[in-house]
């Protein structure tokens, strides 16, 4: 836009008259500046606290850069039974359901999006309905644990939150976006449905699979509640943050911690070492998907 | 002659087996999903019911004639309950402070971001702030209990102990919708940012050369091409007013502050599934999904009755 005109200084004028004519640019600077202190500050003091001394910790919390360097806290948490199998649980969880997740609504999304499927208007209705109407927890609560009796099975991590109304419209207004032409050329091949689905458009909607494909790893990976209300025999990463963070539960084993590592371990720095295992997943993986998910999320404002 | 084909495709065709032969593969595609759905979402929805009748653990394995019907008892019993009124107002106070900051702050900050003619940076600032996004409320929960902890950042940057974590106040809702804002603001600005995107830059040139200067034309040009895509999300937003997270609430509080976090989904919970009374707990949820969708609908049509631009 325009705005870069007056960042466009002429060289010859002199540097009072530049700091003048760009305050509101510097001013906007200075703002955001801090706006990315105060956002990263917090996970640069966890990830501080979750390398630094333990004991050292207790005095005060408030530091970003370590001041007794050590890796024990880390050290502590990896070679812990009862946090290293939360860990693999996440994991498992997210590789697991995300690509079926994927695949199941790359192929309702299609489906949706061929206006010329007879039950289309109808099977859109349905799934619509839902965004807006639930049946509460309450409800949900009982078919799982008591109808379905899906309590303790990694099932519950996967079969409930399959496909997100939300994500498959995402799909489909991306298949509406593609030429229609593509799909009748296979037709006049000969192909059928599914065939085009799986040769024409699967290729055709990397961008928004990468889209959706992050939303269902992020969710898959950062949730709670199923864990909290289906399965703590099924415990993930972010349920153990969750208890010790309660102190229901710290597996703090004065024995373990002599035979792994040198120093004392406190639930604040495993809590915090937790914190930041958590994330750098994530950190990771989003920045890289930005371009996708900014395009995502203006087709589904666009076409909801 | 493509713009007729896709007319074609869209045209409304006759229920013919012959159709339905020809649309077999596609029924095949979609016939698993709306069994997923009639299992993972109709069923709950036919689960209202409940809410008419006394269900408690030993009677819920009956069949639904075979339990009583107390008609409204439910509904009284929730309405009159010792904490209903303060869940209440702490369910409205919250969603409305959250309404109106959360919509102001990613506004203005992508009208800010917008004007920033830095264009690493600007992408830098982008980046940074879709991050708290992704991650998880428990992560959240375990750093916001650090900062704001008495003796935490905050206390320590303002040299005071300010008892933010521990005073039984509506302060907390406030704290809430903070840490709501700081996760979610540059996310929900992308929506605004992209509307932004989408105005036709000669509007600012035209008004530049009236003599329009940089604020004039933030408010005149950008602000008000944005109204409608700001509407829409209120009204959405409006909807689910009385759908405060129960998560986040949980693992925000403490005992210290119960009294101001106890939101209608948390109550539900506590009611329906912690003291096993499932009547009332699904009484409490339809309660909140059928007043949800009254606000949508209201606010939806004050929009378009004040001329702006509706939802439906």
């Amino acid at each position: 836009m325009e705005v870069g005109v007056t960042c466009r200084n002429k060289k010859d004028i002199t540097l009072l008259k530049i700091i003048k004519k760009n305050l509101f640019n510097i001013f906007l600077a200075i703002i955001f500046f801090f706006i990315i202190c105060i956002t990263l500050y917090p996970f640069l003091n966890v990830l501080a606290i979750s390398l630094n001394d333990p004991i050292d910790t207790m005095r005060s919390v408030n530091f970003i850069i370590p001041r007794k360097f050590t890796f024990s806290n880390y050290i502590y948490v990896f070679t812990q039974n009862d946090l290293l199998t939360p860990f693999l649980m996440s994991i498992a969880r997210t590789f697991i359901g995300t690509p079926v997740s994927v695949i199941c609504t790359a192929m309702i999304g299609y489906v949706l999006s061929r206006r010329d499927f007879y039950f289309n208007k109808l099977f859109t209705f349905l799934f619509i309905i839902t965004m807006y109407v639930s049946g509460g927890l309450v409800p949900e609560y009982l078919l799982m644990s008591r109808t379905l009796h899906l309590n303790n099975s990694f099932l519950v991590y996967i079969l409930p939150g399959v496909v997100w109304v939300y994500n498959i419209i995402l799909v489909r207004a991306f298949i509406d976006g593609l030429p229609y032409a593509l799909q009748e050329a296979a037709m006049l091949d000969g192909a059928n449905d599914f065939k085009i689905w799986y040769k024409v458009i699967l290729p055709l909607c990397k961008p928004v699979l990468a889209t959706v494909a992050l939303f269902y790893a992020v969710g898959q990976w950062n949730s709670f509640m199923d864990t909290y209300l289906y399965a703590r025999k099924l415990p993930t990463l972010q349920y153990v943050l969750y208890e010790i963070m309660e102190s229901a539960k710290i597996h703090i084993d004065p024995h373990a911690v002599t035979q792994t590592t040198q120093n004392a371990v406190s639930p604040m720095s495993v809590r915090m070492a937790i914190t930041i295992i958590a994330t750098v997943p994530i950190l990771l993986v989003y920045p890289f998907l930005q371009k996708y998910f900014v395009g995502g999320m203006t087709i589904g404002a666009v076409k909801d | 002659m493509g713009k007729s084909k896709k007319e074609k495709l869209y045209a409304k065709k006759r229920f013919s087996l012959a159709l339905m032969k020809k649309q077999s593969m596609l029924l095949m595609m979609s016939v698993p999903f709306l069994i997923w759905l009639i299992i993972f979402k109709y069923i709950p929805l036919w689960g209202w019911t409940m809410a008419f009748q006394e269900v408690k653990p030993a009677t819920f394995a009956l069949c639904m004639w075979e339990r009583k019907f107390v008609g409204f008892d439910n509904f009284v019993k929730a309405f009159t309950d010792r904490i209903f009124a303060q869940t209440m107002i702490n369910t409205l106070g919250i969603s409305i402070i959250g309404l109106v900051t959360g919509t102001v702050a990613a506004v203005i900050f992508a009208l800010f971001l917008n004007e920033l003619c830095f264009t690493k940076f600007k992408k830098v600032t982008q980046t940074v702030s879709y991050l708290p996004h992704f991650v998880s409320w428990v992560i959240i929960a375990s750093i916001a209990k650090m900062i704001f902890n008495d003796g935490g950042a905050v206390d320590t940057f303002f040299n005071t102990k300010l008892h933010l974590m521990s005073s039984n106040s509506p302060l907390f809702w406030w704290i809430v919708n903070i840490i709501e804002i700081w996760k979610e603001c540059g996310w929900n600005a992308i929506i605004y940012l992209s509307a932004i995107a989408g105005i036709d830059t000669t509007l600012y040139e035209a008004a530049k050369v009236d003599g329009a200067n940089r604020f004039q034309r933030m408010w005149h040009i950008t602000l008000s091409s944005i109204r409608p895509t700001i509407i829409v999300l209120l009204i959405m937003n409006i909807g689910s007013a009385l759908n405060v997270g129960m998560e986040r609430q949980m693992l925000l509080s403490n005992s210290l502050v119960q009294d101001h976090a106890m939101v209608l989904s948390w109550f539900a919970y506590v009611r329906g599934i912690g003291s096993n009374n499932y009547g009332l707990g699904t009484a409490i949820g339809m309660f909140q999904s059928v007043v949800g969708v009254i606000l949508l609908l209201i606010a939806n049509k004050i929009a378009g009755m004040v001329g702006e631009n509706k939802l439906m």
